[in-house]
């Protein structure tokens, strides 16, 4: 149970900093990712605010042997840089460049029921589920 | 670059990466959006997925209802709405993250394999970005 709440607090943390940064706004990210017009940078600075942290809490982190509520670390063990991984990155891209939406700020903006939230998320669970059918089989 | 926001980006993206440590430290699972989103899904780890989205969404409540100015686009065709959530949704379960689990969360870990992922879908997230307002002339 313990884990659960952990999760969720996660979440909300992450969310609040999704909404604070801007990043739940997508004309703001269309605004970094434009650089043709009134270019914004502050998306940078969100990603590098991001990983000024993690980079030393995850360090910190990985020397001890265990998390505090689970047994074990789930840590990704692909280090390959494959056809998959390029291109499935490029698919996102065009999407994000498109709407200005990738997953977080997406979720929770779902909050505001706005029609474009709504047909985003619903977009991209179906999106997620067409790979998933093609990779089955 | 009048509508830099330099400080709010900067603690919005701290607060970030500090949820994305706690939840490395405490559940010890990497905070990669897309694939917690897909993976609620795909049992047997789907119920922490399933809080750790609500909290996104509760986010999303507070802000709304108390804390913050939302802005709502009306803008954007929905059909390139839904064309660019399709993209989303496939593009990060074939390329196995988006923008928290290969940026914040993978870069963090010094992934090369997440930094090739970051470089390319900032470049063609500029190349839409681009051709759908300026060529293409949609509205957003």
């Amino acid at each position: 149970m313990s884990a659960l709440l952990s999760a969720i607090a996660a979440g909300f943390v992450f969310g609040l900093g999704l909404w604070i940064s801007g990043m739940a706004n997508p004309a703001k990210v269309i605004g970094f990712l434009d650089i043709s017009g009134e270019w914004d940078p502050s998306l940078a600075l969100v990603m590098a605010g991001a990983v000024a942290v993690t980079v030393v809490a995850f360090r910190l982190t990985l020397r001890r042997g265990k998390p505090m509520l689970e047994e074990s670390f789930a840590l990704p063990t692909k280090k390959d840089i494959d056809a998959p991984l390029v291109a499935g990155s490029a698919v996102f891209g065009l999407g994000w460049g498109i709407g200005g939406y990738c997953p977080g700020p997406g979720l929770t903006a779902l909050a505001t029921l706005s029609t474009e939230s709504v047909v985003f998320v619903a977009a991209m669970v179906v999106g997620g589920l067409v790979h998933r059918a093609i990779t089955r089989t | 670059m009048q509508n830099f926001t330099p400080v709010s980006a900067l603690v919005g993206g701290a607060l970030i990466g500090l949820a994305s440590a706690w939840l490395l430290a405490l559940n010890g699972r990497i905070a990669g959006v897309s694939s917690i989103l897909h993976g609620i899904f795909a049992p047997p780890e789907a119920q922490w997925r399933a809080w750790f989205i609500s909290g996104l969404l509760l986010a999303g409540l507070a802000w709304v209802g108390f804390l913050g100015p939302v802005p709502v686009r009306t803008s954007l065709p929905v059909g390139w709405v839904a064309a660019a959530g399709l993209l989303v949704g496939f593009g990060t379960r074939m390329g196995g993250g988006c923008t928290s689990g290969h940026g914040v969360c993978g870069l963090g870990r010094l992934s090369v394999r997440s930094l090739v992922a970051v470089v390319t879908f900032m470049a063609t997230g500029m190349v839409a970005a681009f051709v759908v307002r300026h060529v293409l002339g949609v509205p957003s």
